[in-house]
């Protein structure tokens, strides 16, 4: 049987420490969404909003934001920040800003998407019942808005926790930083620990997301209008 | 009596344990117009599916001239080009014109000369009253206009039979009629064709032969005067007047 | 900010573009390929491999990019399979991109109502041109809106393709700040050449979708 490098895994504290590393990429990635969730309603909920001055420059964030690669985003805000302000802010403070930045802008689309996917009729016919505006919202909008929208933000979670895999690229020590550290250390006694330790990285992070999409998937079904 | 076209021979439909199709045994003869009637979920229209084999039947047999119809069957495009069905539901191609709808078949699974079934198309298409609309799509079209197409396209095989599932059902009242008159005609003009309806005054002037069907089982056949005029059995008699309740109250307008 | 350094560099950030965009097309035809054989197994219910084909698209789309290309790159040479940096890249992008390709097509399919398909049978055809003549023409038109946010995805993931000594936009950019400093021209350089790979596709993108949107086929 070739060596896969699995020994590596088992070895001291090195299972412990790939934990403790994929801990940092989880803390950041709950960070920025629990900022970006609710700003997102506020931003999502304006844009639907007639004023097009508003309408406009939400417009303008949402697409400069999406059209990026993440990366250069990270990029950008870790050493442009720098240059330009003089600010030398930490990599992973650039990560959460940059993540949240992210993440607002397209928990904003979603919440403007479930809203405007509610039918006209559905307002009429609560005004017909004699609803003023703000019930409207609290007993017919909003219900069927949240069910859309919750299986949707689900999946944003998953999609930032993969996203943070990328803030090894600004110096920020992640899971896959102690991935390398552990392989170097082990050059010479497992020189496959490669193998063994990125596979484990690559599992540690479908067993981080995949729960969370069943999840977003059986609510998706269970909700389906 | 002229040629049996089509032999139904006692056959059972089953979905899981629910018996749809209980032993129905009848034979179509060519250019004979046979309509099914009964109360929703008698299986009408599961009849007319396995006819065209889109189900597996689990007892009996059906032949067409002569040549068992299996949905297994190797054969089974061969013999459905022979029988054409127009359904309940708009069914047209959408993405496709409304005469490439109706060429694409002959074209494909004919292999006819496209210049021909085109011609053919327009031809047919001429008679429904749709000749102008031959490059508009199945959105364009109201739903009368996209049944009619539907039965162009089914006509254009050529079929020897012709099978219609409740193909007025889902239309405004106001344009169930331009689609009738279509089928009237084809009738006229001496096609076989099996029809399921709600329509009843239509399936009396229409009918060569009335087939009244009730959880699954033949329970009246006839000649339409008598079977509309004098039911023999006490359930075609109550389905009968739940139609003839409706009559009533517009007589006394 | 310095023209004469933007101009001196300007071919640098050109090649690496050119990198990208070949590695991300490339990627992005296997990832169709791969996508479409999947969707097409699922929708037709093959025995066992369906099964194999939903482990894959769980695997895929529930890990990131940059962890797949660590291990493509890093891993695989260990148990003796290497290849170099760019089949690598291309190699991770297909398989990230197929999982994200085949739920896209999946759903344009499943959208097309049966009776389409009872309707073909009824005119004869067989389940080969049902597929071909009537099925795919509509799977793919209703398919069209995600399969350009997964093209402008995929091309956006090409990012990361640095992580592999890939010298591509990222990487370049990287360099010159690390080396040189050059920290706002690289920065401006690498925004506006993402911008002329992504902009374009992203106006067709969502082009396609107005016109699906208004001048759909649906009935």
């Amino acid at each position: 049987m070739p060596d896969l490098g699995l020994d590596v895994l088992l070895k001291g504290k090195n299972l412990a420490r790939l934990l403790g590393g994929l801990g940092v990429a989880m803390r950041i990635s709950m960070i920025a969404v629990v900022i970006s969730i609710p700003l997102g309603i506020i931003l999502g909920a304006l844009m639907t909003w007639k004023n097009p001055v508003i309408k406009a420059i939400l417009r303008v964030y949402l697409e400069v934001i999406r059209i990026m690669p993440q990366m250069v985003l990270l990029f950008l805000f870790y050493f442009g920040t720098t240059r330009a302000f003089g600010i030398d802010i930490s990599g992973e403070m650039a990560s959460i800003v940059v993540f949240t930045l992210w993440g607002t802008a397209e928990m904003s689309d979603l919440v403007r998407g479930a809203l405007i996917a509610i039918p006209v009729h559905q307002y009429e016919s609560a005004e017909a019942l004699g609803f003023n505006r703000m019930q409207t919202y609290r007993y017919i909008i909003i219900p069927q808005t949240v069910r859309r929208l919750i299986p949707l933000s689900i999946n944003l979670i998953t999609r930032m926790i993969k996203t943070t895999s990328l803030i090894l690229m600004i110096g920020v020590v992640e899971v896959l930083k102690v991935g390398q550290q552990i392989i170097e250390a082990n050059r010479m006694v497992s020189p496959n620990a490669a193998f063994g330790i990125y596979l484990a990285i690559f599992m540690l992070y479908f067993f981080a997301c995949w729960p969370i999409s069943m999840l977003a998937r059986y609510l998706e079904n269970r909700w389906r209008v | 009596m002229k040629d049996i076209l089509l032999k139904v021979d006692n056959i059972i439909k089953r979905f899981d344990n629910n018996t749809v199709l209980n032993g129905i045994s009848f034979d179509v003869h060519k250019g004979e117009v046979i309509v099914v009637v009964g109360p929703s979920g008698c299986g009408k229209s599961t009849l007319l599916r396995c006819i065209n084999a889109l189900e597996p039947i689990q007892g009996g047999s059906i032949t067409l001239e002569g040549e068992t119809i299996n949905p297994a069957d190797k054969n089974l495009t061969a013999l459905r080009q022979k029988v054409g069905m127009v359904f309940q539901s708009y069914d047209l191609f959408p993405h496709l014109s409304v005469l490439r709808n109706i060429t694409i078949a002959p074209e494909k699974v004919q292999k006819r000369n496209p210049k021909e079934v085109e011609k053919e198309a327009l031809a047919l298409l001429e008679r429904v009253g749709l000749r102008d609309r031959a490059n508009s799509f199945p959105r364009e079209l109201s739903g009368g206009q996209k049944q009619r197409v539907a039965i162009v396209r089914a006509l254009c095989m050529n079929p020897d039979l012709l099978l219609f599932d409740e193909v007025t059902a889902a239309l405004d009242p106001e344009m169930v009629r331009e689609v009738l008159d279509v089928m009237l005609n084809l009738a006229a003009s001496g096609r076989t064709m099996i029809i399921v309806t709600h329509e009843m005054q239509f399936a009396k002037a229409i009918a060569d032969r009335v087939i009244f069907l009730d959880a699954g089982q033949i329970v009246e056949e006839g000649d339409p005067i008598s079977f509309f005029e004098h039911p023999q059995t006490d359930r075609a008699q109550k389905f009968l007047n739940t139609f003839e309740f409706e009559s009533v109250k517009n007589h006394e307008k | 900010m310095r023209i004469d350094v933007i101009v001196r560099y300007l071919p640098l950030f050109k090649k690496a573009a050119l990198l990208t965009l070949k590695l991300g097309i490339i990627g992005i035809i296997f990832a169709i390929l791969i996508g479409l054989i999947c969707a097409l197994i699922q929708y037709y219910k093959v025995p066992i491999i369906r099964h194999l084909v939903a482990v894959y698209i769980e695997l895929s789309r529930n890990t990131p990019l940059l962890i797949q290309l660590f291990f493509i790159y890093y891993g695989l040479p260990k148990i003796g399979i290497s290849t170099n940096a760019e089949i690598c890249g291309i190699a991770g992008l297909a398989f990230l991109g197929g999982s994200y390709m085949a739920e896209a097509f999946r759903s344009g399919l499943e959208a097309v109502p049966d009776i389409q398909v009872e309707s073909a049978y009824s005119l004869g055809m067989s389940p080969m041109q049902t597929a071909f003549y009537i099925i795919l023409p509509q799977a793919i038109s209703t398919s069209m809106p995600p399969f350009m946010a997964n093209v402008i995805f995929l091309l956006k993931e090409t990012s990361v393709f640095s992580a592999i000594s890939l010298m591509d936009l990222m990487f370049t950019a990287k360099d010159l700040i690390g080396l040189y400093y050059k920290t706002t021209e690289s920065l401006f350089l690498l925004v506006v050449f993402y911008l002329i790979i992504l902009l374009p596709v992203s106006l067709l993108g969502s082009y396609i979708e107005r016109r699906l949107r208004y001048a759909g086929f649906g009935s």
